[in-house]
């Protein structure tokens, strides 16, 4: 691949991180994770009905690379919130348990979540949006 | 070759000096279970990092997935 194309893809990824308040770069798709890490993440923001934009780094090994280069974390999923990285799975986990991803979030604490949440129908997806 | 345990639990301790890491595994699948006084006062990101950092590109490669818990201890 050239610079070119990879400043483009980065580009690309950096909009659609600042468009979008709530994202999460995954594999798979929010109906059908391909890894159980990405299952996990996506089942606790389905808890929290909150909405998310999801990109599935999958189809093109590019879009990964870049992701990483961007955001220098080297694993998936990766949720950003606000245009900032808040992690990958066992943060996102470890902060819904604490609530601190409620807080993050703006979603007013229910009693504390002490099982951690099914997965259930999903959320506003944007496909495939790189 | 293939990824052992005691490997990761090694190759952290030695690189975050004071880290105490108890790491169980498949090969391929890993939970780390770490503490130690050089995760205080970091941002969880920041903790995950220092983790991350010992090995690189093998994260995701050579080893296909590693899980983290990490709770920082008092400097001595």
């Amino acid at each position: 691949m050239s610079d070119a194309a990879g400043n483009t893809m980065r580009d690309a990824i950096q909009s659609a991180i600042s468009e979008n308040p709530v994202i999460l770069f995954m594999k798979g798709t929010p109906d059908a994770p391909a890894c159980g890490f990405s299952a996990r993440t996506v089942a606790v923001l389905e808890a929290l009905d909150q909405p998310f934009a999801a990109v599935n780094i999958l189809p093109d090994p590019a879009i990964r690379q870049e992701l990483s280069a961007l955001s220098g974390w080297p694993t998936i999923p990766q949720l950003f919130v606000g245009g900032a990285l808040v992690g990958g799975c066992d943060i996102v986990m470890e902060m819904y348990e604490s609530g601190e991803l409620q807080e993050l979030l703006g979603i007013e604490a229910e009693a504390p979540a002490a099982e951690p949440p099914v997965a259930e129908p999903a959320p506003l997806t944007i496909e495939n949006l790189l | 070759m293939p990824v052992s345990p005691d490997e990761l639990k090694q190759r952290i301790e030695a690189a975050i000096p004071g880290t105490r890491a108890d790491v169980s595994g498949d090969g391929a699948h890993f939970e780390a279970v770490l503490e130690g006084p050089a995760f205080a006062g970091l941002t969880r990101i920041a903790q995950h990092k220092l983790v991350y950092d010992v090995f690189g590109t093998e994260l995701g490669d050579r080893i296909h997935a590693l899980s983290i818990k990490i709770t920082p201890t008092e400097a001595r």
